[in-house]
């Protein structure tokens, strides 16, 4: 069912920024140079993190889950970016307070009902304080890959259901 | 209220793009609404969509800053997203429901 493009190429270590926009900008191309998103992708991404503030503080590292509307994807994927140091990102929800964010889950969502399981599990990732630890401080790439994709269950099985 | 509400309730799911975090809160709610027999309608939507079903909502549950007023309560819903303040949140949100 889920078909969300995921590979140790997603995951973008020790990324460094100014702000929110230049992380959010770094992810989005890597995404594009892909071709899972459009070229407007990333304008888009950033206008709506600007608006829709997607941070959120955790009992671990601040995440944030940036996002935009279908119409700029091509194919679901997801890309994972560590920051060097962390940046502060709006709050989801909140009219102007920050959080440090040190994990960035970008989601590039091409429909959303059939990701429920996903974007549920990813936000169990956010209520685990001891797998946040790991992949902040986690220095393979492809290890990174392995734990995230176990645990939003990314690795399907062969003939399995 | 002048007018006395019969049935189900509606309840609006509101995030920004109206696909990702409402698609998690809205599971949570239909769970929450299902575990104590309460009949709710849910829709989603995004924030931007939420005037046109102004009139049929009793609560709208969102994610996203709400920069207008409604009729109807507004519940932050992000503890649906972190955990951080769930048993609270889940029992706001079930006493406007049982309303």
């Amino acid at each position: 069912m889920s078909n969300v493009n995921f590979d140790e190429t997603l995951v973008l270590k020790n990324i460094e920024g100014e702000n929110s926009s230049d992380i959010l900008n770094y992810m989005a191309k890597n995404l594009y140079n892909k071709g899972f998103v459009k070229v407007s992708y990333a304008d888009a991404v950033i206008a709506r993190e600007k608006k829709f503030a997607t941070g959120l503080p955790t009992e671990g590292y601040g995440v944030a889950i940036p996002h935009t509307d279908i119409e700029h994807v091509n194919q679901s994927a997801i890309s994972v970016g560590i920051l060097k140091n962390p940046v502060d990102f709006g709050i989801m929800g909140e009219e102007t307070e920050k959080t440090p964010v040190k994990l960035v889950f970008m989601l590039a969502m091409h429909d959303s009902h059939s990701q429920l399981k996903m974007l549920q599990s990813l936000m169990g990732i956010f209520q685990d304080e001891e797998v946040l630890r790991y992949l902040a401080n986690e220095e393979s790439e492809v290890k990174i890959k392995e734990e995230v994709s176990k645990r939003l269950n990314l690795n399907h099985v062969k003939g399995g259901e | 209220m002048s007018e006395v509400r019969k049935g189900k309730k509606t309840v609006l799911v509101a995030c920004g793009t109206g696909i990702a975090t409402s698609t998690v809160v809205s599971d949570a709610i239909e769970k929450m609404a299902k575990e104590n027999n309460i009949q709710i309608e849910i829709v989603q939507c995004k924030v931007t969509e939420v005037p046109a079903y102004e009139s049929r909502a009793s609560l709208l549950v969102t994610t996203t800053i709400v920069s207008k007023t409604y009729p109807f309560p507004i519940i932050n819903a992000r503890a649906f997203l972190t955990g951080i303040g769930l048993d609270k949140l889940k029992e706001r949100i079930l006493e406007e429901l049982k309303k």
